[in-house]
Parts: C-alpha cells; sequence; structure tokens
C-alpha cells in the first residue's frame, strides 16, 4: 500500500474501527460485533436504495437557514464521532474557537495593539436537516467579519461556512456510546487555511479525526441516476458528466452534455419499481449513455473514470466537492442519503 | 462459434498452460512475467487474451487454468469477460477457471462495486481472487498463487486435482452461500 494514498473508508466503516479502542464495557462491545456481524452479510446482493421520502421533515427546515446552504461549493470531509459535545454549549464554543483562530492568525507575525478581535464566530443549529428522527441535529458554523466601525451594527460578510450533519446515520448510531455525539459529515466552504484551523480546534476539543471525503466513480453513477430522477417543473442547467482518461502524457478529459428533459425520459423508461432505485437500474442508465457514445465516436466510456456529474439539482465531483442548487429542500435529503 | 473444451487436446509432458483473459492488456503482461519468473518444476506457458472466443487458427497446447482478469475500475472489463464466459465449455467450470479482481484498493477510482463480482464468481461457481496488480509484492504473490493452482490443475500436484481444490476453497467460505 506504498505506492498510492490509503485507501478511502466511507464515514460508516471508518467509525467502526476507530470506535475499537474506546469500548472497556460487555455491552457496547456485544453491540459493535453484532452490528460487524449484519455489514458483512456473506450473500452478494447488489445495492439498492430507497428514494427517501423526506415530506415529514420538511417542515422543520428554516429556509432562511437553508438559503446557506445553496448555490455554494462544498468540499467534503468524513468525521469521526465527537467526544462530549454538547448543544447547548454553543456560545461557549463560539467564544474559544474566535480566541483560538485569533490566536493561530497572529502566530509569527509582531505583536499587534488592539484587544478586539475583527472575525466573529457563529454556531447554529440547523433544524430539521436529517434523515431520521434518530439521527443528531446538524448544526453551522460561520466565520464572520467584524465592521471596525462601533456605529454600524449589521452582520459583517460571511468568510467562511462549515456545517455537520448526519443523515440515515442509523448503523452507525448503534455502536456509539453515551459521550459520542456522531456527525459523520462535515462539509466545508471557504479558504482552505480556515478550514485547517477550524479542523485543528475540533479535533483537540472534541478529540475527533478529519479525513478528506473522496465520491468514487460507481457512488458518482448512482448520484447522477438519483438526481436525474427528481421530477422537476424547468430546468435550470443541462445534465453534464465528465469522464477522465488515463493516459500518457496528459491525461485526456471527455464531456458529454445531455438535455435535462432527455435524461429524465431514459430513466423514466428505464426505472420500474416505484419508490425505489436498485443497481441494475443505475447501470441500464449509464449503459445507455455508454452505447450511445460508443455509436458516434466508437470510444468505450464504459472502461474510463467517471469524475464529475453535473445536473441541475447538484453536481458533484470525484475529489469530494458538491454544489447543491436545487430549493426544494425535499431532494436535499436525496443527495444526503447517496453516500 | 467455437467453443473452448477443456480435454478435446492431449497434454504436453510436464507442460501447464494458463489462458489470462481480460482487456488490460498492461496488467496481463506483468503478471504473466511475474508468473514466469516463479521456480516451478513443470514447464509453464502462459498465453494472453483480450476475450473469448480464441482463433482457432493458432495451434496451442491444451489450456489448464483460465483466468479472468476484471479490473474494478473499468466496467468494460467486467462487460467483456461476461461475454467471454458464454464461448466456455461447461466442464471447464469444475476447478479450472478463477477470476481476479484488480483495483479493489483505490476505492475513489472503482466503477463496479464489490458484490457485482463477488455474485459473478458466485454464479460461475468459481473462487474469486483479490489482487491489486498495480504493486508490485502484491503481484508477486498472487503469481505464486496462480503457479500453485495452475499444477493442480494440470494434474502434477499428486493427490490434488482441480475439482478436489475447488470444493475445498468452497468450504472455507460461509456455509450460508450453499442454501442461494
Amino acid at each position: 500500500m506504498d505506492s498510492y494514498d490509503a485507501p478511502e473508508l466511507t464515514p460508516r466503516q471508518d467509525a467502526s474501527s476507530r470506535l475499537k479502542d474506546f469500548f472497556i464495557g460487555a455491552t457496547p462491545l456485544q453491540k459493535r460485533l453484532e452490528s460487524v456481524r449484519k455489514q458483512t452479510s456473506f450473500i452478494p446482493t447488489p445495492p439498492r436504495r430507497k428514494i427517501p421520502q423526506g415530506s415529514q421533515l420538511q417542515e422543520d427546515v428554516d429556509p432562511q437557514k437553508f438559503a446557506v446552504l445553496l448555490h455554494k461549493q462544498w468540499t467534503l470531509y468524513s468525521l469521526t464521532p465527537l467526544y462530549k459535545f454538547s448543544y447547548t454549549d454553543f456560545k461557549e464554543y463560539s467564544k474559544l474557537l474566535t480566541a483560538f483562530i485569533a490566536a493561530e492568525k497572529k502566530k509569527g507575525l509582531a505583536v499587534e495593539v488592539g484587544d478586539d478581535f475583527n472575525i466573529k464566530v457563529i454556531f447554529s443549529t440547523l433544524m430539521g436537516v436529517k434523515g431520521t428522527e434518530r439521527d443528531p441535529e446538524a448544526f453551522l458554523v460561520q466565520i464572520l467579519s467584524k465592521s471596525q466601525l462601533p456605529s454600524e451594527h449589521k452582520e459583517g460578510k460571511v468568510l467562511w461556512t462549515g456545517w455537520f450533519c448526519c443523515v440515515f446515520g442509523d448503523s452507525l448510531l448503534e455502536t456509539v456510546s453515551e459521550d459520542f455525539t456522531c456527525l459523520p459529515l462535515f462539509l466545508a466552504n471557504g479558504a482552505e487555511t480556515n478550514t485547517a484551523i477550524i479542523g485543528t480546534w475540533f479535533q483537540k476539543t472534541f478529540d475527533c479525526y478529519f479525513r478528506p471525503l473522496a465520491i468514487s466513480s460507481f457512488n458518482l453513477s448512482w448520484m447522477a441516476a438519483m438526481w436525474t430522477a427528481c421530477k422537476m417543473d424547468h430546468y435550470m442547467a443541462t445534465t453534464e458528466f465528465l469522464w477522465s482518461v488515463p493516459c500518457s502524457p496528459h491525461s485526456l478529459d471527455i464531456s458529454y452534455a445531455i438535455h435535462p428533459e432527455d435524461a429524465k425520459a431514459l430513466w423514466d423508461n428505464v426505472h420500474k419499481t416505484p419508490g425505489e432505485v436498485t443497481q441494475e437500474e443505475v447501470d441500464l442508465f449509464m449503459d445507455c449513455l455508454y452505447s450511445h457514445f460508443h455509436r458516434h465516436f466508437k470510444i468505450h466510456l464504459s472502461a474510463t473514470r467517471l469524475v464529475r456529474v453535473s445536473t441541475s439539482v447538484a453536481s458533484a465531483h470525484t475529489d469530494g466537492k458538491i454544489k447543491v442548487s436545487l430549493k426544494k429542500s425535499s431532494y436535499f435529503f436525496l443527495f444526503l442519503h447517496s453516500f | 462459434m467455437s467453443v473452448l473444451r477443456p480435454l478435446d487436446r492431449l497434454p504436453g509432458l510436464n507442460t501447464a498452460t494458463i489462458l489470462l483473459v481480460g482487456t488490460e492488456d498492461a496488467l496481463l503482461q506483468q503478471l504473466a512475467d511475474s508468473m514466469l519468473k516463479e521456480d516451478c518444476t513443470s514447464e509453464l506457458k502462459v498465453h494472453l487474451a483480450r476475450s473469448l472466443p480464441l482463433p482457432c487458427s493458432v495451434n496451442r497446447p491444451r489450456i489448464d487454468l483460465i483466468v479472468f482478469v476484471v479490473n474494478l475500475h473499468s466496467k468494460h472489463s467486467l462487460q467483456s469477460v461476461e461475454e467471454s464466459l458464454c464461448h466456455l465449455d461447461a466442464a471447464f467450470f469444475l476447478g479450472k477457471v478463477a477470476f481476479l479482481a484488480t483495483g479493489a484498493g483505490r476505492d475513489s477510482h472503482c466503477s463496479i462495486h464489490r458484490n457485482t463480482v463477488v455474485k459473478l464468481a458466485h454464479t460461475y461457481r468459481s473462487p474469486l481472487l483479490f489482487c491489486d496488480l498495480e504493486i508490485e509484492d502484491f503481484r508477486a504473490a498472487m503469481a505464486q498463487r496462480l503457479v500453485r493452482l495452475l499444477q493442480i490443475c494440470a494434474g502434477h500436484v499428486p493427490g490434488v486435482s482441480a475439482l478436489n481444490l475447488l470444493s475445498l476453497l468452497r468450504g472455507s467460505e460461509n456455509p450460508s452461500l450453499e442454501d442461494l
């Protein structure tokens, strides 16, 4: 395993392996063994996902808060459970994090006169951004620049946003003991330096670990199928795919754009079982695109690697960058569930 | 359509022939080189093919073991293997066929789910081996394993036959598989 990066684990597997060291009691250990036994089922079944009917949670989502999450490019990280994290201590966390960021920024510089930090950190909960009732609440962290003039009272510009969430994490929640909060997905938008500083603070304070999450081509094709399946009144963008062909000296990129209504028509022909998406349907959908391309260009797209998928609903890149463009919040859960 | 049969030719003296089938030419070539480097009492012959059926005109020895190499990064390789499987006589699947899946280490590049390949191997009742053929050490270890498998399938190991080995390999898997 020396010649390339360590294999990326899904958040589910990552949390289970790290929790091994934390259990001392018999009952949590038994629970964990039971969940591991359930996961490694020897019967090979192709994956099958349900389209979640998120209508019962839709009302809780605050549309104003929600607008923060749309139309931004998020970088994904997977996160181990947070130790002794409390939703009531947000003011405390804000103060500590502000001080930490200011200290990090001042490191190496000459001492500045002035006690006022010019940034402010806000923690807030995102109500309703979760899959089932058992999932812990999502929360949002924002770094705002504070205006220098005391006369202005309006909120400063948002410099950096990050949010933590857990959607349909039932199998993870079973293995987690009382003191841990399980929020395996972290999304960040803003400067890399800020992400690194915030990450360091969380790691020190809650004894967790961040790891960049890469999206495999397999998952990208699932996302393409599920997002195309969304019923839309009007489409804002074409459906686009990007493939990377590994060849020397420079890799070749193939981009394939489809009219979104055609893609939806293709999906409707392929999709048979209502309320559920199966592996065969996703494979058939992608195979239709591949064979169409092959007929015209004699290139086997199935031998290349899918790198980016972009639809009117959302777009995702294999490096772990996603962007959600949709206002309808019910479809939002759809994309989070794709992980 | 010519169908490959396991016993339609006479065996060569102290010769064992393996056929590697897969779309990834570079990986197959490297695996073949690794296998030929191994110390072996039998004379090894390695044939490479992109897909079956093989051309009839070539005079080839009896094939003792066929290994289908599937690259988990490429759906095309899986489709090519599935099409090739139709051109094999059923008698081959009594221990003389194995599946090798490569590329599982780099999960972000995978476009095939692991279970798809497991299901394929289970449908054809043949062993499935996982190996990252791009890493030299893993490739050398797999080459050693394949040479041993080949010797058994060619009948050069006294006391073990291909069918015997197949039932031994299946016995070590979870018994619940037998119910399917």
